[in-house]
């Protein structure tokens, strides 16, 4: 789970990493207010959301006055943020970080993670520090001191000084860096980090060490024990697809193509994707449906799937080891005729009662088309896809005299979606693209998405 | 033979009186020798019961004293599945698989370290992996067992129901397997693909084996190394997940590309490389196997 930067500082300091002092704000005047109470000359408004390279993409920007504060806070608030991760339709900014200023001498470089060939936790360090850390790996790994910590002992002062020295922190200094670096460790380990980077850490010029960036991400599986972290938890920041996944424990994530995908196994899912790719396809997203499919979970994930507008066509793949081929079969029949499925729908089942599911694929008098291994799926899939887009200008035309209309009308999330997918698959995708557009927004969006707003903002009141 | 598991070892089942570990011991009891090797469960406070016939010990320690186990399976939720492989460390036990999945990477990372420091000899399956088989013989774990074949072929894997996607495909082509090892999909585990290539090297039984990987990290990699090095079989591989992008976790929580590292063409060049016939369709995996095979 990702967290934003002042949540991330918040905890910093809980276990005694030194960082500016600063306000989370949601509005222009909470945002002036804090200033005011935060004192100083100059102040910095930074952007908080989950992507990193917010400086760059103009979501950082220092104010010195209160007037320069508000101007700065108001152009932030609100603007869709564009960063190298959030992709081209970029990120809603809702909160902004209201920061003191520091007078920086050197930026260096902090990260943590569970490095899986040690099965440790590694400390990496650089004296490279407010750049981006994956060029200097990649190009510089000399300039990456990396130190992997014995869990038992933890990390010791000397190991932690020595850090401290390799990436040049004044000998003054050094003591204050082995008590952050020290308490980094103890909050990577206790709060059940997967990730934490400070980037950059500074030492400023009166000779403090500060971490001015907190980038922390915790293992989803250790959130059990962490109810105050789940609280932090910032739905905004989340695909809604992804988010209707989870509640019925579903492991979607969106993808850029058109052939939706459902399978049983994450490494078969990816397979899946794969031999979709390999057969001139493109995946619109991965999803596992793990190893229970009831029908509740087929109709669930059939209409999370077709909530994307981009899905043009679907892909069922099912290794039926435990489970069977007719109980999975009949799951997709009743998901198929629930959300009145309008696109190809290719299944691929195996394993025990494999004749008896395609019998009841078969029977149900759905236009569905078998297929006998992943190869061949994958190829029917692409082929009906081409098919559908040929077919689409007579059927849009049919349709557009049509009365009858969706189901539910959309929430102003999917709307919002919708609005912004024809932008972001235009440029990538082939010449039918146009022709299918009308027909796309037709199958799609029937499906209501929960609004996420409200849930955050109580969590975040809370924690002031 | 076989690697790690066949018809004269000796189970406990952790977990035995959850659903999940019931209904898995049930179906490994049935399956070839099952009856015979599956003799044990454990339950702190359900000692001197039994389940269908299995009966119950308070500890993992009394288990195997009372009915010679060495081999334990685990279903303990993931909150206590580190606790219970400890355990059966502790206990000094040939073999752990531990089926759980969603254990705390930090409680992987503590348990790893006491094995490591105690020298233990005990080997870790897992966690989160379907588990280990040997056709005919023995199954430990909840892989469908009616698509297994005896043979000579050995299947290497992190993930789940695409090991089961190459045992079909060799089984529908007339090919039987010696053993297939789910080694699990987590970034913190026990045997990794390396250890158990390296079994299947010194199995007289294994003619040639298939590797399956997915992105993240570099275990394949380090394989793979090995494999040029060492290996006298011929291995054929598959990497799931070129078409994931990277910063996004594809369900296991060790198959992300992160910082650039663990990605799927990366691992197959290395892959190739070293010798290894790798293809990019999972749907041939088990065809490209019967090409190597003379």
């Amino acid at each position: 789970m990702k967290i934003h930067e002042y949540q991330g500082k918040e905890l910093f300091r809980k276990y005694g990493v030194a960082t500016p002092r600063g306000i989370p704000c949601f509005s222009v005047v909470q945002a002036v207010a804090a200033a005011g109470k935060l004192g100083g000359k100059a102040w910095v408004v930074k952007a908080q959301i989950h992507a990193g390279g917010r400086g760059k993409g103009g979501g950082v920007k220092v104010a010195k006055s209160l007037d320069e504060v508000r101007a700065r806070a108001k152009d932030i608030l609100g603007m869709r943020l564009v960063t190298h991760q959030t992709g081209p339709e970029g990120q809603t900014v809702r909160r902004v970080l209201i920061e003191e200023g520091a007078d920086i001498a050197t930026e260096l470089y902090i990260g943590m993670v569970v490095d899986r060939g040690t099965q440790r936790v590694a400390l990496m360090a650089s004296a490279e520090g407010g750049m981006d850390i994956e060029a200097v790996a990649a190009n510089h790994p000399e300039k990456i001191h990396t130190l992997v910590i014995d869990p038992v002992r933890g990390l010791g002062d000397a190991a932690a000084e020595d850090v401290a020295l390799r990436i040049g922190i004044p000998a003054a200094a050094v003591p204050q860096a082995r008590t952050l670096l020290q308490a980094l460790y103890r909050c990577f380990d206790e709060t059940d980090a997967s990730l934490a980077e400070i980037n950059p850490l500074i030492v400023t010029v009166d000779g403090r060490v500060v971490a001015l960036d907190a980038k922390l991400n915790i293992d989803d599986n250790a959130l059990f024990r962490h109810p105050e972290i789940v609280a932090m938890r910032d739905l905004d920041e989340e695909d809604p697809l992804e988010i209707e996944a989870s509640k019925h424990d579903l492991s979607y994530i969106s993808l850029d193509g058109e052939i939706g995908c459902m399978v049983n196994g994450a490494g078969l899912a990816m397979a899946t994707m794969d031999t979709i790719k390999l057969f001139g396809g493109a995946p619109a997203n991965f999803l596992d449906v793990g190893g229970g499919a009831t029908t509740e979970k087929v109709t669930a994930a059939f209409k999370i799937m077709l909530s994307n507008p981009k899905v043009k066509a679907i892909l069922v793949n099912i290794f039926g080891g435990i489970m069977q081929c007719d109980t999975i079969a009949e799951g997709v029949v009743a998901a198929a005729r629930e959300v009145k499925l309008a696109v190809p729908l290719v299944v691929r089942m195996k394993g025990t009662n494999e004749d008896l599911g395609k019998k009841i694929l078969k029977d149900s008098g759905l236009p569905i088309i078998a297929a006998d291994n992943m190869g061949d799926a994958a190829k029917k899939v692409v082929a009906a896809l081409k098919v559908a887009a040929s077919n689409k200008k007579v059927k849009t035309q049919a349709k557009k005299k049509a009365p009858a209309k969706k189901r539910i009308a959309p929430n102003k999330k999917a709307a919002r979606k919708r609005g912004a997918a024809p932008k972001k698959s235009a440029p990538a995708k082939n010449k039918t693209a146009a022709k299918r557009k009308p027909v796309a927004k037709k199958s799609r969006a029937k499906k209501p998405l929960r609004k996420a707003k409200p849930a955050p903002r109580r969590a975040a009141g809370k924690k002031k | 033979m076989s690697i790690l598991i066949d018809r004269n070892s000796r189970v406990m089942t952790q977990g035995i009186t959850g659903k999940t570990g019931q209904f898995h011991t049930r179906a490994c009891r049935d399956y070839a020798n099952g009856r015979r090797c599956f003799v044990a469960g454990v339950h702190p406070r359900r000692a001197g019961e039994d389940f269908e016939g299995i009966p119950i010990f308070a500890s993992v320690k009394d288990a195997k004293l009372q009915t010679g186990a060495t081999v334990s399976v685990i279903y303990v939720p993931p909150a206590g599945a580190a606790a219970a492989i400890l355990e059966a460390v502790e206990a000094d036990l040939d073999l752990v698989i531990c089926i759980t999945e969603g254990i705390p990477v930090r409680d992987m990372v503590r348990v790893r370290e006491r094995m490591r420091a105690e020298q233990c000899r005990t080997r870790l399956v897992g966690p989160n992996c379907p588990g280990v088989i040997t056709p005919d013989e023995l199954k430990i774990g909840i892989m469908p067992g009616h698509i297994h074949n005896k043979g000579r072929v050995g299947v290497v894997s992190r993930s789940g129901t695409l090991t089961y996607e190459a045992v079909g495909q060799l089984t529908e082509l007339g090919i039987g397997q010696s053993s297939a090892v789910g080694i699990g999909g987590d970034p913190v585990n026990g045997l990794k693909h390396i250890d158990v290539m390296q079994l299947f090297n010194d199995d007289p039984e294994t003619d040639a084996v298939v590797m399956i990987g997915e992105i993240g990290g570099s275990d394949e990699e380090d394989a793979a190394r090995w494999v040029k090095a060492n290996m006298k079989k011929p291995v054929v591989g598959f990497i799931a997940g070129v078409t994931a992008p990277p910063g996004k976790r594809m369900g296991h929580a060790g198959a992300i590309i992160s910082g650039g590292k663990g990605t799927a063409q990366e691992k197959l060049a290395v892959m190739e490389d070293c010798g290894i016939t790798v293809t990019r369709n999972p749907a041939d995996m088990g065809k490209v196997l019967r090409s190597v095979l003379r």
